[in-house]
């Protein structure tokens, strides 16, 4: 029977847990810190070109203010590098979730300040993700452009091959009715240049803007023309000859003022309905502990409850079978006055879990009640008994159920999420509306230790059947590097890096990040789109 | 009693129209406004019975256009006539033609004000009835030998007036006899432009005296008597700046002996109505006949809260022929009052008269305090009329408690939108010389500068940034339907500052803001060399004020804010910023060859040819405006390629006068 919390910041563990819960914020900060600074040491040269640098291109397109939800800013973590000191994670572009002039907007701004914007690796996974969230949460896709392009040093044949998905999703989300905005600061060569040519409209800044297939040098190389950038696909040119730019800016400010006006006029919440949603109150228990709630030790269990209540409105809940499979918690609550159906874990998921777990999912699907999935499990429990009592099948239902539930999904990594634990819990697989890890969680087939575990025991049974000696010395060396195998992919960092999710935040800040992304899934199913079959003819 | 009326015109605008048409209102009569086009929506025209448009905005279409005003009033089924002060007030002519319409003008009769108006006949009046005078010239032969010889007479230094002037119009001191033919010149331009008169009287010029006036009334039955003195030493160019009764050196003795000359002047006229004579009074006690305003005074609001009697009603009443409602000896004059004029002037720049529009207006209601306004909020202060905007009236048991009244007035007296006097002031009337009672004719002169900086330009900075974007969420919150106060300023990767840009007085300031939550900011600005920072958080907000903590210090402030501009007072000293939009940048930097009219006027002079060459801060042009003479002059050397007015043109601030080329360097 849950009574409330019980830890306190007076809690002996809190003051330790909380160090290194922060600890692992400040390493998500500072890597963000680091891309950040990167860019912005090219502050001079963009000031000398009469521009502004890619995020004060974001901080004045967006409405002062309202929030915004930051995407990936992890990818491409130790690919590009794999001295955890120097990668740049999310060196391609700032992206994410925001308004503009009062519109809900995916937006990807291009990061010419680190390699003059060009492609790094997972960006492009990063920006495929994005323009599928767009789509799906019905948002228009404002991209500010400045890019080299693809990295001919790094030239991966998968990145143009897959690449052209970036305009095929342009193409399918004029054609589902939500406008592309492309605003070309820089250059956009190539196959970038199809991204003004599938906008449904594209802002040019004087003198810097610049769309060609090829660039006066590779134009040299290729028919020994000589021309200039501003010949080929200057913005004056495009406005006035193609037709590809429609608004001419004179500089930076004033192509984001145009695009801020541009997004004004589309009227786009004109039939927008409120949705009903009460006052709501915030929760009793601080958000702010959590993150010294939250063991730093994976292995130490903990009251999901105690999460719960620091994320909920009121700190108050309803807890769906209580006493059947406890170790799979289900509850009804509401966060910033929006219901929810929240599933969590304390401990592994026994056959009573998953079917309270199907039941409740189904229930919360029938009703139309948003689902967040708070992932904390080791996995489906494992043994004769339960194998016996119908594991496979009853976790399977699970799954079954998380696939096919129509009503908005968001995960939570917030400590472990292993095995097809993490099926159940609806992990990236599973195409959750939004995805986020916590910087402490692990994810993977199983720990690096249980990985280990179970070789050390092959190779001696191995050995046992050949009659040999155990070679000790080998196992441990064995033991070492499959713990190092799983552990270096179980980091969240990394599986951010691999866009295995859509970012990492401060935990302190979940209540938040799911209220957003709540908002968002809410607002975009009250839409109502005006789709047509090809999407917006570039005239 | 063919006097009696119901339906009042009021034949002026602004505070003194609203004033009258208050008390009017109060009295039961109907009242009519009239208004020119620039004045249709002002608020005495919103406060009147019955409004009349009577022409185009300049004044001589307009306010002064008297068949037009008597025509309104024939329309408007008015009998009386209200001519307020400046305008048609002190015109002779006007009276008369009133009068013969068959309406009541409630002021002297025109006899008594054709005798005051001009300047010269009234002093000689004066002499003949034994009320002292300045020495002086104020006869018949106006040139310029004679008035030099009449100069050296005098003795220098010399006041050069127009004589049919007032108001502090066309004066001028002369120091040196070298000084005196410019000076004839000018002021009878002046003269003959402001009053179509070019008469000029001369005086000898007091060294520092107070001003002060008596108050007067009389009747039609013979009653005259003295409500009290005011004094207005504290002058700008001989513009009233503050005005208090009290004078704080009176005693009973000396208000004794000014009263029963003032008494004089009016009877020596035929005086009816209310009048006030003015007297300069030396330290020694000795006074002199300056000169009598025959309307109701723009500071007559002071001798209201001391006797407690309300002037427009008795003028009406002696209007419709009652008899004075008390005598001398019923006079009581009770505690202290003072007030001052706030102006549309930028004191930043030399006073100049601004125009503009009016963002918000609120004055505070405090017991023993009076606020006389004749604006509101979005009302636009238009180029055609003088550029005072309200006045505050401080009353108190003694004269720092008036004094003390007077301060808090200003500081919450809100005007917003265009840079007006109330720093300055506010610095006046804090002035420990002003405090002690001991202003004179030269207190601005030796004391100044005034302006007050009681809340530093980065703490309204901060404010003003922090407000625009509050602004700005708010606005985009109406857009997306969104109304989720928690998530207001959240960002989960931290987010980056929000850059605001700002114009400050043509400035620009590339501010910092961080939005902490839906009432806190953290702003920084300045530049590489030094920062600042002020964490900015709003407690709450009515209207046009709000209450704010600026780190750890609470600020009391009004505001008004429309997305790309804010204007903001904090205390007296007020911010107006606007949103740099640079892309719609103007032409011109400074040190260009191009002469603009810096605010609305006439061109009285054009002292270059195309083809002249010119030095830098050479006169190329003077604009009459707002009672001043403006020198144009050319910021850069060269030669005038182009003349782009002429004399007597009237120009929108920012037309274009002259083009210089300037010189190679």
């Amino acid at each position: 029977m849950w009574t409330g919390p019980t830890i306190t910041p007076e809690t002996p563990s809190f003051a330790a847990n909380r160090t290194a819960m922060l600890d692992a914020v400040a390493m998500l900060r500072d890597l963000e810190a680091r891309t950040a600074q990167a860019s912005e040491q090219r502050r001079d040269r963009f000031r000398e070109r009469g521009q502004i640098t890619p995020r004060g291109r974001l901080a004045r397109l967006l409405d002062p203010g309202l929030p915004f939800l930051r995407l990936h800013s992890l990818a491409g973590y130790l690919a590009d590098s794999d001295d955890p000191e120097r990668t740049l994670p999310g060196s391609t572009f700032v992206g994410g979730i925001g308004f503009v002039s009062g519109v809900r907007c995916m937006i990807v701004v291009d990061d010419s300040g680190i390699n003059a914007g060009a492609l790094s690796p997972f960006a492009l996974q990063a920006v495929l993700s994005m323009q599928e969230m767009a789509l799906r949460q019905k948002l228009p896709f404002v991209h500010l452009v400045e890019s080299a392009g693809a990295n001919l040093m790094n030239y991966r044949v998968e990145d143009w091959a897959l690449g052209g998905a970036v305009f095929r999703n342009l193409a399918r989300l004029s054609a589902a009715g939500l406008p592309t905005i492309a605003v070309l600061h820089g250059p956009s060569t190539a196959g970038g240049a199809y991204m003004p040519g599938m906008s449904d409209y594209v802002i040019a800044v004087k003198k810097n803007g610049m769309a060609a297939l090829a660039g006066a040098a590779l134009v040299a190389a290729a028919t020994g023309e000589k021309t200039t950038d501003a010949q080929l696909g200057g913005a004056e040119m495009h406005a006035s000859v193609t037709g590809l730019v429609e608004y001419l800016a004179e500089d930076d400010t004033h192509a984001i003022a145009l695009t801020r006006d541009l997004l004004a006029r589309l009227d786009w919440n004109r039939n927008r309905v409120a949705p009903a949603r009460p006052a709501f109150a915030p929760p009793r228990h601080d958000p702010d502990e959590i993150a010294g709630v939250v063991p730093a030790d994976l292995k130490t269990p903990y009251d999901a409850r105690e999460l719960v209540a620091r994320i909920v409105d009121d700190s108050s809940f309803l807890e769906f079978k209580p006493d059947f499979g406890p170790g799979t918690l289900c509850l009804q609550a509401r966060i910033h006055g929006i219901a929810v159906g929240i599933l969590a874990n304390n401990g592994p998921i026994d056959p009573a879990g998953a079917n309270k777990a199907t039941h409740f999912i189904q229930a919360c699907d029938q009703a139309g009640t948003p689902l967040v999935f708070l992932n904390n499990t080791t996995g489906y429990l494992v043994g004769t008994e339960v194998e016996r009592a119908g594991m496979i099948k009853h976790g399977s239902k699970m799954i079954q159920a998380v696939s096919n539930a129509r009503v908005t999904k968001i995960t939570l990594y917030v400590g472990a999420s292993f095995g097809a634990g993490n099926y159940g819990m609806c992990g990236v697989a599973f195409e959750p509306d939004f995805l986020f890890a916590w910087p402490n969680s692990r994810s993977g087939v199983m720990g690096g230790e249980q990985a280990a575990g179970t070789m050390g025991l092959v190779a001696r049974a191995a050995a046992r059947r050949r009659g040999a000696e155990v070679d000790e010395q080998k196992l441990a060396r064995q033991d070492a590097a499959i713990r190092a195998l799983f552990d270096a992919q179980a980091s969240p960092f990394f599986t951010s890096g691999r866009v295995l999710d859509h970012g990492v935040i401060d935990p302190r800040d979940s209540r938040k990040v799911i209220a957003f992304c709540l908002q968002t899934a809410q607002e975009a199913r009250a839409r109502d789109l005006r789709p047509n079959s090809f999407g917006v003819a570039r005239a | 009693m063919t006097d009696r009326f119901d339906t009042l015109l009021v034949a002026n605008r602004g505070e003194i129209a609203c004033r009258i048409i208050r008390t009017a209102q109060a009295l039961g009569l109907r009242c009519v406004a009239v208004h020119s086009d620039a004045d249709a929506g002002a608020p005495h025209v919103r406060m009147a019975d019955d409004a009349v448009r009577i022409g185009a905005g300049p004044v001589k279409d307009s306010y002064l256009n008297a068949e037009a005003i008597l025509a309104a009033a024939r329309q408007s089924g008015a009998q009386a006539i209200h001519p307020g002060y400046g305008f048609l007030s002190e015109n002779a002519d006007f009276a008369r033609a009133v009068a013969a319409a068959g309406l009541v003008f409630v002021g002297p009769p025109a006899s008594a004000i054709g005798a005051m108006g001009d300047k010269a006949a009234a002093k000689r009046l004066m002499i003949a009835a034994g009320v002292p005078c300045v020495p002086g010239y104020q006869d018949a032969a106006q040139d310029d030998a004679t008035l030099i010889a009449a100069a050296d007479r005098i003795g220098y230094p010399v006041m050069v007036k127009a004589s049919a002037g007032g108001g502090g119009r066309g004066m001028r001191l002369v120091e040196t006899p070298q000084a005196l033919p410019e000076a004839l010149t000018r002021a009878r331009d002046e003269a003959r432009n402001a009053f179509g008169d070019d008469t000029l009287i001369l005086e000898r010029a007091m060294i520092d005296p107070r001003h002060v006036e008596i108050q007067i009334f009389a009747d039609g039955h013979g009653n005259v008597i003295h409500l009290g003195e005011r004094d207005c030493s504290v002058q700008r160019r001989h513009q009233k700046v503050v005005e208090e009764a009290p004078c704080p050196v009176m005693t009973d003795d000396l208000r004794r002996a000014m009263g029963a000359a003032a008494v004089a002047v009016a009877q020596a006229v035929g005086y009816v109505g209310a009048g006030t004579v003015e007297f300069l009074l030396t330290d020694t006690g000795q006074f002199y006949f300056l000169e009598m305003n025959t309307r109701l005074q723009v500071e007559h609001p002071v001798t209201e809260a001391v006797t407690g009697l309300d002037l427009v009603a008795m003028q009406i009443a002696v209007a419709q022929g009652e008899a004075l409602p008390l005598t001398q000896d019923d006079l009581r004059l009770n505690g202290h009052a003072i007030e001052v004029r706030l102006y549309a002037e930028d004191p930043a720049h030399d006073f100049l008269p601004v125009t503009g529009r009016i963002t918000g207006f609120a004055a505070p209601d405090l017991p023993g305090l009076r606020i006389d306004a004749g604006i509101a909020t979005g009302f636009e202060v238009s180029p055609y009329y003088d550029p005072m905007l309200a006045k505050v009236i401080a009353w108190g048991p003694t004269r720092e408690a008036a004094r003390q009244k007077l301060v808090a007035g200003l500081t919450q007296t809100a005007i917003l939108g265009l840079p007006t006097n109330a720093a300055f002031l506010h610095g006046v009337v804090a002035h420990p010389v002003f405090a002690a009672g001991e202003a004179t004719t030269g207190f601005l002169r030796d004391h100044g500068p005034f302006a007050q900086d009681d809340v530093a330009l980065t703490r309204r900075m901060a404010m003003a940034a922090a407000l625009l974007v509050r602004d700005q969420t708010l606005r985009a919150m109406a857009l997306a339907g969104f109304e989720d106060d928690d998530l207001i300023g959240f960002a989960s990767d931290g987010g980056v500052p929000r850059p605001v840009d700002l114009v400050i007085d043509e400035h620009r300031h590339a501010l910092r803001v961080r939005i902490d939550g839906p009432a806190d900011w953290t702003v920084e600005g300045g530049d590489d060399a030094s920062t600042w920072r002020h964490r900015v958080h709003l407690r709450d907000c009515d209207g046009m004020r709000a209450r704010l903590m600026v780190d750890d210090r609470a600020e009391h402030i009004a505001f008004a804010c429309d997305g790309g501009r804010i204007d903001l007072q904090a205390g007296t000293c007020t911010l107006s910023a606007t949103v740099d939009r640079p892309w719609e940048g103007a032409a011109g930097a400074a040190g260009s060859g191009r002469v603009v009219a810096p605010m609305p006027g006439v061109v009285v002079a054009l002292d270059v040819a195309p083809g002249d060459r010119v030095a830098q801060g050479q006169t190329i042009a003077v604009l009459e405006a707002m009672k001043m003479q403006h020198p144009l002059r050319a910021a850069v050397a060269g030669q005038v390629s182009e003349l782009a007015t002429r004399v007597g043109a009237q120009l929108a601030s920012g037309a274009l006068v002259a083009v210089i080329t300037p010189d190679e360097p």
